[in-house]
């Protein structure tokens, strides 16, 4: 399980893209809000948890369709279904690679870009902490939504329509977070709540998304 | 006879078709006669005015909507469950009728909220809610229509129906969290003095009935439909190989 | 190792729509057995659902757990890892261990560096079935494995299955070219194809898994 770990993070590295394309994207719609909302502090500040929140699961989302795709394409999903390892092991394993590859850079990014939206004062921690939480929800929810495309030509879209709902929650919980935070109020029931859909979907989600996986297989 | 017998397509093709027209039949005089009676036989509201009798349209469609989802949800676990393609092509077709109905409560709500509430549309929980489960069928529909294989179809739609019923019902809840909204209690319960006015509760009631009665009839409708459809490709398929 | 597999009045399909039946063999340690027939007569089908990849239509299979080693036609390989790190790989997902001799055995030493991108057809292939070897498995299901060898390379390949079933391990093959193995029995898929008129015998009751229930 660990060498499948070990191997797509390889891949993800040597492909380039993996680490790269999420940050440049979620970089380039942080740059792109201000121009849209115009330069303004106050605003800036008002928004940032959100729109910190919606371009970290807009960057989640670009690189869902490379979970399956590549290995579907080249006959080692086929030879990892009939591998001594079960399914829900791999696709966990496949999770946890597009969250190190994904994930983990946004959480440490984001406070960055936070500065160029005008987060303010205990902003920085709870954006921190809320994406470390949250994230990885993302990766597992979107892991179950490539594994219900895998087989289909035109995937992409289709997998941001699946995907996008089931975002709804985890968006809600971790950008309140955020807010609240910023505002110096109680954040522990969004907190709770973000921390309960991760651990849920960790959880539980992998069984469907393999099951997914072997409808698409036969 | 178990109920399971109607999983049978041909059992369920018979049964469906002396069913049709007195369902039909029922519906029309429900809808005809609870909308007639809602509209033109019941007094103005003293707030309200007459635009408060919209709520004979917009009330049974909003639970539908909802209705729709779950007996989706219900069909998809018979076919997971027991593989009756019967119950997968049910859901198949309730999908875009419960899409239908949803979109029906989402502008006639907004119709209703211009002069009560002076917008279009606000970011309510309920609203909020409806406009999110409409995102729910427009993702299941639309992966039904992506696989070209009917039983791949049903199988991943079906497990997509079951996650996304959790997510949706998460998401009432995370809504709720999110912003305390302006749309009034549910206008029904057991308890109907404390809501809705007699004169205006039983003609709504009759529109419900309507509306279920509606609703069964379409899916009848479309069921058969798909099951004619393919039965067309079995046949194709039988001609092939011989 | 046990290497036993026995099918009995098999079915199976393909995108729905039956396309054998009632394939009944038995593959003994040591043997090994060649499927033969026209293109589309469900080869592969066959080899998948052995595999455990599709669920049959009808029959059974029977065979000790966790003994097919599959191989369909495409190989699995990263173009951006190297010969090692790619069989490396599947050493680790099938807890075996040194893959050594396995590179020796495939004529690929002189290869073990280089990124399997970089290698040509036939070097593929032969990374390829170097995996049946890492997988320590005892029944290799291979679809069409001579694809894109040359000669040599077919030798190398006859070679490598010829001791796998001398130390008790079988083969199905699906291949049209005669490899040289005389252990080799050979099925003909033609006979089983499908008949629509027996396809529907379940179709009573509940219809359960073929559209003739619609019929």
């Amino acid at each position: 399980m660990i060498a499948l770990l070990l191997r797509d993070l390889r891949l993800a590295i040597r492909a380039g893209g993996g680490f790269g394309l999420g940050l440049a994207f979620f970089l380039i719609v942080t740059v792109l809000v201000p121009f849209g909302v115009g330069p303004e502090g106050g605003t800036l500040a008002k928004i940032a948890p959100g729109i910190l929140w919606v371009g970290a699961l807009l960057a989640c989302l670009l690189s869902l369709d490379r979970i399956f795709a590549l290995d579907f394409e080249d006959g080692s999903l086929d030879l990892l279904a009939t591998a001594p390892i079960p399914l829900e092991a791999v696709v966990t394993m496949k999770a946890a690679a597009h969250w190190l590859t994904t994930g983990l850079p946004l959480v440490v990014a984001a406070p960055v870009f936070g500065v160029l939206l005008n987060l303010q004062g205990e902003g920085f921690f709870w954006l921190t902490v809320s994406l470390a939480l949250g994230t990885p929800a993302l990766s597992v929810i979107g892991t179950f939504g490539a594994a219900l495309t895998v087989g289909l030509k035109r995937g992409g879209l289709l997998l941001s329509l699946l995907v996008l709902p089931l975002y709804v929650p985890t968006l809600i919980f971790g950008a309140e977070t955020v807010r609240r935070g910023t505002e110096g109020m109680e954040t522990g029931a969004p907190l709770m709540l973000l921390a309960g859909i991760t651990a849920a979907s960790v959880a539980l989600l992998p069984f469907a998304s393999a099951a997914a996986i072997r409808v698409n297989l036969r | 006879m178990s109920i399971w017998e109607y999983a049978n397509p041909k059992k369920f093709m018979q049964t469906s078709a002396w069913a049709l027209p007195w369902v039909t039949g029922l519906a029309v005089v429900a809808l005809v006669g609870g909308l007639i009676w809602g509209f033109f036989f019941t007094p103005d509201d003293y707030k309200q005015g007459s635009t408060v009798k919209i709520i004979y349209i917009h009330v049974p469609s909003a639970m539908m909507a909802i209705n729709a989802w779950v007996m989706m949800l219900v069909a998809s676990l018979i076919w997971i469950i027991r593989r009756h393609h019967v119950s997968a092509l049910a859901a198949k077709a309730a999908a875009p009728i419960g899409m239908t109905m949803t979109l029906i409560a989402l502008f006639t709500g907004a119709i209703w909220g211009q002069p009560m509430w002076g917008t279009w549309w606000a970011w309510d929980p309920r609203l909020t809610s409806f406009l999110i489960l409409f995102l729910f069928y427009l993702g299941y529909i639309a992966l039904w229509e992506a696989i070209d294989d009917p039983d791949t179809a049903a199988d991943l739609t079906s497990v997509l129906c079951l996650v996304g019923s959790v997510f949706a019902l998460l998401s009432r809840y995370a809504v709720n969290f999110w912003n305390q909204g302006l749309h009034q209690e549910a206008s029904l319960s057991m308890d109907a003095e404390e809501n809705v006015a007699d004169v205006f509760w039983y003609p709504l009631l009759v529109c419900i009935a309507g509306f279920v009665l509606l609703f069964v009839t379409l899916v009848l409708i479309r069921t058969r439909t798909e099951i004619r459809s393919r039965r067309l490709k079995a046949l194709e398929a039988r001609e092939r190989m011989a | 190792m046990n290497a036993h597999l026995t099918v009995t009045d098999l079915a199976i399909r393909r995108g729905g729509i039956p396309v054998l039946e009632g394939v009944s063999f038995t593959l003994q340690p040591g043997r090994a057995l060649v499927l033969r027939g026209p293109n589309g007569v469900g080869k592969t089908t066959l080899l998948r659902t052995l595999a455990g990849l599709q669920p049959p239509l009808a029959g059974t299979i029977s065979m000790p757990p966790d003994a097919i080693a599959y191989s369909g036609h495409a190989d699995g390989l990263k173009a951006t890892l190297s010969v090692t790190e790619n069989l490396s790989f599947w050493a680790a997902i099938y807890g075996t261990g040194g893959f050594a001799p396995v590179l020796e055995a495939m004529n690929l030493e002189a290869l073990q560096g280089r990124l399997a991108g970089s290698l040509s057809a036939g070097q593929k292939r032969r990374l390829g079935l170097a995996r049946l070897l890492v997988s320590g498995r005892p029944i290799w299901m291979l679809d069409e494995p001579t694809v894109s060898l040359d000669a040599a390379s077919v030798a190398l390949f006859a070679q490598a299955v010829r001791a796998h079933l001398a130390g008790g391990g079988a083969a199905l093959m699906a291949t049209h070219i005669d490899l040289g193995i005389a252990e080799a029995e050979v099925l003909d898929l033609a006979p089983f194809k499908a008949r629509p008129s027996t396809a529907g015998g379940n179709a009573g009751g509940r219809g359960r898994e073929f559209d003739e229930a619609f019929a």
